[in-house]
């Protein structure tokens, strides 16, 4: 990457630091704003990372999915979002690999991560 | 390229630009050329790849010699302030945020490319029903005994890219002062690291 473009995107590194770290594997929930018409709220969305993309770039998205009824979703997040209003890490996982893509095929006892401690 | 977020919380695509810092080379006037225009000048040239020519040139308005030379009529109009020769010209002389500029370059070099990619054509028939090796093919390029010649600029595989490509009405999204740095919404004509020509 060339050093103008990090030079640009070093100004956004503070936006970055000001959330716990996490990593893949952990459990965090994220508060986003949400707006309908005039009004805003903000809504919590609870789930395992499972993957973080383009890290240290201003385009870094990372992927929360959490079972809702029964069902899989699975919500990507730009981490420079100004939507995203905070980010709390709730529990460290221990996992081998970055991206958790086999998660998608389990559910239930065979989805567990172990907790890091 | 990068990305930025705006007011409104959209991503927005953006390319970083070193627009700067230029000098201004030439002034060009009715009474001398017959036409108004300035050319400006960027980058460094190395000593031993200037001509004696364009070393004199430069010596008239009392720089060091410069990688590209541009032209531009109505810079007067832009520019805030006066215009002279051997002044620095920097990026918020010129730009601000929220202006639409245009952004002339070289495009890339595609080599020779069929006319599928280089002429957005479909190729012939089908990929199965026992046809073969048409699926990338032009097709016919002309009729028969008459006029018995392929028409002058039909459309043909060949050298693609490497052409003189304008892009017009990026938005400014930022400007970095002390870098002379432009952000511009988009993509801008070419490689990485090569010359482009903003217009206002």
């Amino acid at each position: 990457m060339s050093d103008l473009i990090k030079l640009v995107e070093s100004e956004y590194a503070e936006v970055r630091g000001k959330y716990p770290k996490f990593k893949s594997g952990d459990t965090i929930n994220v508060h986003v704003k949400i707006r309908e018409g005039n009004k805003e709220r903000v809504q919590q969305f609870r789930g395992t990372v499972i993957q973080r993309k383009n890290t240290n770039t201003n385009g870094e998205t990372f992927t929360v999915r959490k079972i809702s009824n029964g069902v899989g979703i699975e919500r990507i997040f730009p981490i420079l979002s100004p939507n995203i209003e905070k980010i709390e890490l709730v529990r460290k996982g221990k996992v081998r690999r970055a991206k958790l893509y086999y998660l998608r095929g389990k559910q239930g006892k065979a989805a567990r991560i172990k907790e890091k401690i | 390229m990068t990305s930025v977020f705006n007011e409104q919380g959209q991503n927005i695509p953006c390319t970083v630009i070193q627009a700067g810092p230029c000098v201004v080379t030439q002034i060009k006037t009715e009474d001398t050329d017959g036409y108004n225009s300035v050319q400006l000048g960027w980058g460094e040239r190395k000593d031993k790849h200037t001509t004696k020519a364009l070393k004199g040139h430069f010596k008239k308005s009392d720089t060091t010699p410069k990688r590209k030379l541009v032209e531009f009529r109505d810079f007067k109009e832009l520019y805030d302030g006066e215009v002279s020769l051997g002044q620095s010209v920097t990026v918020s002389n010129v730009f601000s945020e929220g202006d639409f500029v245009d952004a002339i370059g070289v495009s890339k070099g595609k080599g020779y490319q069929g006319v599928v990619r280089r002429h957005n054509f479909r190729g012939v028939g089908d990929a199965t029903h026992g046809q073969h090796n048409r699926e990338r093919a032009p097709g016919s390029i002309g009729a028969a005994s008459y006029p018995s010649r392929v028409f002058k600029g039909m459309k043909m595989a060949g050298r693609m890219g490497g052409e003189r490509v304008k892009v017009l009405n990026l938005q400014v999204l930022k400007i970095l002062e002390e870098q002379n740095l432009i952000l511009v919404s988009g993509a801008v004509p070419g490689a990485k690291n090569s010359v482009i020509i903003l217009e206002k």
